[in-house]
């Protein structure tokens, strides 16, 4: 569940560094894919939650404080103009400037990446591809042991079979009843 | 605000670097090791965003790193 959250913070860190691309591809692979795995692979081993939940009193105090005081600090980011309730006021006073040049014509953060992982990284693009492509095979290679039974057809004993020694070979005829 | 993220993903590699060498699970592990490439993939994105406005060499490679990352993920967790 932690790695989660830290990916959601990475998420978040990102957004506010103004990054949009990349910050929305973190948590479609990290967390669609592999958080969704290791949940997978918790819930297949049946890790005991009853040891856990008899520890959380002993760390509350301390984790208690540490929760409080990033609850608090949460005050400072957030002001009149994003949440209009909360009571915390920021100086308006101090001058901003805008930058025109952004305004005009600018490129967004997916026609940058694009601009250059499709034009002078492409080699470095189809690579991955490949790695990825070792990669699915090989989980499945890995987690297909020979206790799992696949029907297969051994084809060349089948071309091997005389056709003629095995479905004739009944002598009595089965519509006499005697 | 460069150098608060620089922090922060230094701090996730630690404790990164931390969980992965005392862990003696290992979906622990893989988890430390998804962290420490977390971390540096914050490292290289800030670098490329303050430093690199043209090419965004830091992002793409962070690119690839996400990929390798989920590649090795699903292998290590496939055993």
């Amino acid at each position: 569940m932690f790695p989660i959250l830290v990916f959601r913070d990475t998420l978040g860190l990102l957004l506010l560094l103004g990054l949009d691309v990349s910050a929305m591809m973190f948590p479609v692979v990290h967390i669609g894919d592999i958080d969704v795995s290791f949940l997978f692979v918790v819930m297949m081993f049946h890790i005991q939650i009853a040891e856990i939940c008899e520890e959380v009193l002993r760390y509350l105090p301390v984790s208690g404080i540490i929760g409080l005081i990033l609850w608090w600090e949460m005050f400072f980011i957030l002001d009149n103009e994003t949440i209009p309730l909360l009571p915390t006021q920021r100086n308006t006073t101090s001058l901003r400037y805008t930058v025109y040049a952004g305004k005009v014509r600018s490129w967004t953060n997916l026609e940058t990446l694009g601009n250059l992982l499709y034009t002078y990284y492409f080699v470095w693009f189809l690579l991955p591809s490949l790695i990825l492509l070792v990669a699915m095979i090989g989980a499945i290679v890995l987690t297909m042991h020979r206790t799992t039974k696949v029907k297969r057809q051994d084809i060349f004993r089948r071309n091997a079979i005389d056709f003629r020694r095995t479905i004739m070979r009944r002598t009595t005829d089965p519509l006499t009843i005697y | 605000m460069l150098e608060h993220v620089l922090v922060l993903s230094a701090y996730l590699f630690s404790i990164g670097i931390y969980g992965l060498v005392t862990s003696r699970n290992m979906v622990r592990a893989l988890m430390c090791l998804e962290l420490l490439l977390n971390a540096v993939n914050i490292n290289f994105i800030t670098f490329s965003d303050f430093f690199d406005n043209r090419q965004l060499k830091g992002n793409i490679f962070s690119i690839f790193v996400i990929a390798i990352a989920a590649a090795e993920a699903a292998i290590g967790l496939a055993n």
